[in-house]
């Protein structure tokens, strides 16, 4: 690719010849997770979320086949097929939990992975496009991730599917028929349920083609690093594999040590009771909350309570989604030169607030919706925003970054107890 | 000022990230365990996988029927069902029984006497699935008016498989009798099939 | 360009969001949310200390026999066990014979159809039946429940939090009780309305069900057990566990097998991490 000092592939028996002759697909493996692709030798435990990311859409494709097998999209039935894949399909009850906790495990990875990204500046040119379509996968993500909760066809399902399909109401003029569309009815039923059921069996493979393409893009340029400095030359990096290969099996072992521990030991920690009764049209649970992943959005959506030109409604549904777009734009707001945060340090105490304040509106998002909460709704909500749209771009003009190492290696060695020319010379 | 690539970094030798150096048999057996314990992970998750498939416990717990067989007149016969495919149970007349016996068992294709086909003393009860032992037809003869086919038994419209008065393969593509299943009459009027 | 456009969209978005904590402060000063009897009174569920409860737990068969007894002759006269069959008795310890007799006794039959005239009919059910629910439908339900639909049990221990807990203390010797004095002085128009009944383990402290359970005593266990009030709590709780989660041995067995495996499996990857990076600084 574009390091110059990449392996080459060169297939030694005379059938691996053939076949790269014909159709290259080992090459294109070897050169986008093999040893033909150099990679920075600094990389941390954050750069791990990339692949378990990679793993968990896997899992959650196999385990989602098998129970497509078993599963009837069909208001009348849909809650007792997935009742008697629990009792009845061999090994039914490990293949839903796994799929259920699956969707948990990939959007926690996820979300270190877009954290990692924050940190440090993996956003910023020339990774631009890398950030883009890491987005639009996280978008695919939340549209299956929403679908697949309301074909168990709980209470918590049906009126996911009701309040969710119901912020298109809030659009003016045309916002009832968009809603009624969706549904393909006035309220969720069959119509919906098997819509729901065909595209969330659709958009897992559209995610895998847009992952194709992140890693794409992300070949182009290569993998960023904790130091965000270029890689300079061949003593920078080292190839994928077996280094990387061998770091990514440590990470995927913890990874399933707790997915297995979700999965056989709390299985419905992270589910809601309600969604163990079947849905029904005529009567709400009390306390409406959508998974957990959801949480922060659904506190933004919340916290809206004011009505100003537009309706509060409206503004709440706009918030939503702006806090999720806002993040197409990250590129070209962030305009400073220097990537990791850790040479930042105005504006890494600024991302810290943001974790706090995003773990935050997570706790509101799922609590009960009482003056005190609605206010740290509210407050965290203004950070959110203000943190993206006017702190990041102000602080990114007027901060000055410490200075950073001139190489990656330099930096490397310097961890480990070395002093480099270059220091010396800033220390004189 | 030199630049970083010029120096080798110091105790470090580059040609160290393509070749292994060290004595690599005994160091890389830890490699080759957590490959292989991969491996061992990976054909144990398939099992799950693969034997979902089988049928459910559902499934298997409705494997017994019961029939009321006291309407059936001899010459008569029934579709009943069991384990979701047909079944037949006939009353065969002392005619069919006689034309059943007749033929000489070691030219048949599947050699069955009749006795071997129904339970002691009810020798005129034919119980058998009605599905074709070629590809899964059900035969005709079963219904009132059917056709029987040349053997007076059942006949299979789809591949011309012709069964005779003991549900036996007599002519046609068919390589077996028609399946006899396991069952036991609870009285004289009542038959559990499985 | 876009980054005057963004601190402008920001500042919206923050103004609106200032606008509506204004209101919600001055609410919450001015109008402060009245506090509940719910709030108030409503108690988390005691814990019936199940066998099933933990990581290594499993179901005490005599247990949940016994708790079946008390489904079968106290619940089941009201509430449906739509999703559990009569075959799956045999994982709680029942032969394969005493099922068929407990599915052929069963004072409740399957609808079928009459073979000869096609008309609704009812037989008796067989090991492979659901348990039959006690009402034809949901409004046969609510007519013969004072309007009220007792729900379905087979996943009730899932369908609450703290199911199997909630379960023992709502039907256990002190879920039902008199309303207190101080609830009816503090929120005189809760005073619990006819036809319901006071529980505070119950999410609005009144319940339609009476109290199913009321003397000790009221069923008498084959297997010598005292039955005290508690006891059939209990019970029947661990019963409803079982009914809730029937794999829950498995799911732990496997469990422990995978987290040993993959422990193992995360020792040999870190050995190979570090045997892979021996000569490389990073």
């Amino acid at each position: 690719m574009s390091f110059p000092w990449a392996k080459q592939y060169e297939p030694k028996q005379p059938l691996m010849r053939w076949l790269d002759e014909k159709l290259p697909v080992p090459r294109l493996v070897y050169n986008a997770v093999g040893a033909g692709y150099p990679v920075p030798r600094n990389l941390n435990y954050f750069w791990n979320f990339g692949v378990l990311a990679g793993a968990a859409l896997g899992i959650q494709i196999i385990t989602g086949i098998v129970l497509a097998m078993h599963y009837a999209a069909n208001g009348g039935v849909a809650f007792g097929s997935v009742e008697s894949i629990m009792r009845d399909v061999n090994a039914g009850w490990f293949l839903r939990y796994a799929h259920a906790n699956g969707a948990s495990m990939f959007l926690l990875v996820v979300y270190i992975h877009i954290a990692r990204g924050l940190y440090y500046g993996s956003y910023k040119a020339p990774r631009e496009m890398v950030w883009l379509l890491g987005v639009v996968i996280f978008l695919l993500m939340m549209a299956t991730a929403f679908m697949g909760y309301v074909l168990p066809w709980g209470q918590m399902s049906f009126w996911g599917a009701q309040v969710i399909t119901g912020f298109f109401s809030a659009i003016p003029l045309v916002g009832e028929s968009i809603r009624i569309w969706l549904l393909g009815g006035y309220a969720p039923d069959n119509a919906a349920l098997n819509r729901f059921f065909s595209l969330h069996y659709l958009l897992p493979f559209v995610t895998a083609g847009v992952i194709i393409l992140h890693i794409w893009a992300l070949h182009i340029p290569g993998s960023n690093n904790p130091t965000g400095v270029d890689v300079k030359g061949k003593q920078d990096t080292v190839p994928f594999h077996p280094y990387y290969t061998a770091k990514d099996a440590v990470g995927l072992g913890v990874f399933l040590l707790i997915f297995a521990t979700l999965i056989f030991f709390s299985p419905n920690l992270l589910g809601h009771p309600d969604n163990y009764i079947e849905a029904n049209p005529l009567s709400t649970p009390a306390h409406i909350v959508p998974e957990w992943y959801f949480l922060p959005f659904y506190a933004i959506l919340k916290s809206f309570t004011a009505d100003f030109i537009l309706p509060a409604k409206l503004w709440g549904v706009l918030a939503m989604f702006g806090s999720i777009l806002l993040l197409f734009f990250l590129p070209w707001l962030d305009t400073s030169p220097v990537r990791s945060s850790n040479y930042r340090p105005k504006y890494r105490g600024f991302l810290i607030v943001l974790l706090v304040d995003v773990l935050l509106l997570g706790y509101v998002g799922g609590a009960e919706a009482n003056a005190r909460n609605v206010i740290l709704g509210q407050l965290a909500s203004a950070y959110y925003f203000l943190h993206f749209l006017v702190i990041l771009p102000l602080v990114s003009s007027s901060e000055r970054p410490r200075a950073l190492p001139n190489s990656i290696t330099e930096a490397v060695l310097t961890k480990h107890g070395g002093t480099s020319p270059a220091q010396t010379a800033l220390a004189n | 000022m030199a630049t970083v690539e010029d120096q080798l970094p110091p105790g470090e030798d580059p040609a160290l990230l393509d070749e292994e150096v060290h004595d690599p048999r005994r160091r890389d057996f830890i490699n080759i365990a957590a490959v292989s314990f991969a491996g061992v992970g990976a054909v144990a998750i398939v099992l799950p996988l693969i034997n979902q498939m089988n049928p459910s416990a559902d499934v298997l717990a409705q494997s017994s029927t019961e029939i009321d067989i006291s309407k059936i007149a001899p010459g008569q016969a029934i579709k009943s069902s069991f384990r979701k495919q047909p079944l037949f149970v006939r009353n065969l007349t002392p005619a069919e029984i006689a034309a059943a016996d007749a033929v000489p068992v070691n030219t048949l294709r599947d050699p069955q006497t009749l006795e071997e086909r129904t339970k002691a003393g009810k020798k005129n009860w034919l119980i058998t699935l009605g599905v074709c032992t070629h590809l899964g037809c059900v035969p005709l003869g079963a219904g009132e008016g059917e056709n029987k086919g040349p053997f007076g038994g059942y006949f299979c419209p789809c591949h011309g498989s012709a069964y005779d008065t003991a549900g036996r393969i007599r002519q046609g593509p068919a390589p077996l009798n028609l399946h006899v299943p396991e069952y036991a009459f609870n009285s004289d009027t009542v038959v559990t099939v499985g | 360009m876009v980054r005057i456009i963004a601190i402008l969209v920001g500042a919206a978005f923050t103004f609106v969001l200032a606008l509506a904590l204004w209101g919600t402060v001055s609410t919450a000063i001015t109008d402060p949310a009245p506090e509940t009897a719910e709030h108030e009174f409503h108690l988390h569920p005691r814990d019936a200390g199940l066998s099933s409860a933990g990581f290594f737990g499993k179901y005490d068969r005599r247990q949940v026999q016994r708790g079946f007894q008390v489904f079968k002759e106290v619940c089941a006269a009201c509430h449906s066990l739509k999703y559990v069959s009569f075959r799956d008795l045999e994982e709680i310890g029942y032969s394969e014979a005493e099922v068929k007799a407990i599915a052929n006794q069963w004072v409740i039959e399957t609808p079928s159809v009459n073979p000869d005239t096609g008309e609704a009919a009812t037989r008796k059910n067989v090991a492979s039946d659901r348990f039959p629910s006690p009402f034809a439908n949901e409004v046969a339900a609510r007519a013969a429940n004072n309007n009220a639909l007792p729900p379905d049990l087979s996943l009730i221990a899932k369908a609450r939090h703290d199911g199997a807990n909630y379960v023992f203390s709502l039907v256990g010797k002190d879920g039902y009780r008199p309303q207190p004095a101080e609830l009816l002085k503090k929120f005189p128009e809760t005073k619990t309305p006819d036809g319901l009944h006071y529980n505070p383990y119950f999410a609005n402290l009144n319940i339609a069900m009476p109290p199913p359970l009321t003397t000790d005593g009221q069923v008498t266990y084959t297997d010598g057990t005292v039955a005290t009030h508690d006891q059939m709590a209990k019970d029947v709780a661990a019963f409803l566990t079982w009914t809730a989660e029937p794999k829950l041995e498995a799911r732990h067995a496997a469990g422990f097998a995978s987290v040993v495996f993959i422990l193992i499996f995360c020792f040999l990857a870190w050995g190979a991490y570090q045997n892979v990076w021996r000569d490389v600084k990073h």
